[in-house]
């Protein structure tokens, strides 16, 4: 076994394990932090993979700024203090059976039509120069610059929709 | 060496663990969270054939292609928009009925 796969191995013991905790702490608080874990190893999945730009917008933007968003949601609501209600009965055990399923059926279709040979060496220090930082700017800003801008008025509208739902009507209700 | 199927595989398990939260959890921000975590085990898809053509450019002595890493870009950029808008609407939603438990939510069954 190689270090590469023993480093492999356990970041993804990690993060599966971050992911099943997100999922089934019962306290919000507790599912967000997990999922800042997640988030990380994910980012670190990333470095792994030689994409060290990714890995920092991954830090910054998701398990910064998203999960401070979220946190600060689940404190202004305080909804943890409400009476938990009621839950389908049958919705669990069927849950549970549709993930397996679901889970078994895509390991068997990777695993069956894998192609030989595709195999993922850890990158040696080259790649996490500025050189490949500076080929990765210069294919966003020539061949990707139009999708670019479509993005940042996404951002924009977004920015604009998330003030107008809160906003509060002015001598209204 | 790592086989690029080892993180295609922790990449579906990934997302099975998110869409079982959306399906088990009743909390529209865990949903939310779940849905983050989906969007994660695709990202990771990305990187990772991303990582196997640039490995192929190098050894044909091609330019570096970096379309998966930026394609991710755009996604981390789409999921941070759509946070912003569907929190705003949770809060809403927890303002007008006092309450954001997604069963209770049925004001528009027929």
């Amino acid at each position: 076994m190689t270090s590469d796969l023993i480093v492999f191995l356990v970041l993804s013991l990690v993060a599966i394990a971050t992911a099943l905790g997100m999922v089934f702490s019962r306290n919000s608080v507790y599912s967000a932090l997990f999922l800042v874990l997640n988030f990380v190893t994910v980012a670190v999945f990333y470095l792994l993979l030689g994409a060290p730009f990714i890995a920092m917008s991954q830090i910054t933007v998701y398990a910064g700024a998203i999960m401070v968003l979220f946190l600060f949601v689940i404190m202004l609501l305080g909804a943890e203090s409400l009476a938990p209600a009621k839950a389908l009965p049958w919705q669990k055990p069927l849950a549970f059976t549709l993930a397996v399923v679901l889970v078994v059926e895509a390991v068997y279709l990777i695993v069956s039509r894998a192609q030989q040979g595709m195999s993922i060496t850890a990158p040696d220090a080259s790649i996490n120069n500025m050189n490949s930082l500076r080929e990765l700017a210069m294919q966003l800003f020539s061949q990707y610059l139009l999708p670019f801008e479509v993005t940042s008025i996404l951002l924009l509208v977004a920015m604009v929709g998330a003030i107008v739902l809160t906003r509060q009507e002015k001598g209204g209700k | 060496m790592i086989p690029v199927e080892y993180y295609v595989i922790l990449s579906a398990i990934l997302f099975v663990i998110g869409a079982l939260g959306v399906l088990i959890r009743r909390n529209p921000l865990i949903i939310f969270m779940s849905i983050e975590l989906m969007l994660n085990a695709a990202n990771l898809v990305f990187v990772a054939y991303g990582r196997t053509y640039q490995i192929a450019a190098e050894i044909a002595k091609q330019k570096p292609i970096f379309d998966g890493q930026i394609f991710v870009f755009f996604v981390i950029a789409v999921a941070a928009a759509e946070v912003a808008v569907g929190l705003a609407l949770i809060v809403e939603i927890f303002k007008a009925k006092k309450n954001i438990n997604i069963d209770e939510l049925n004001s528009l069954k027929g």
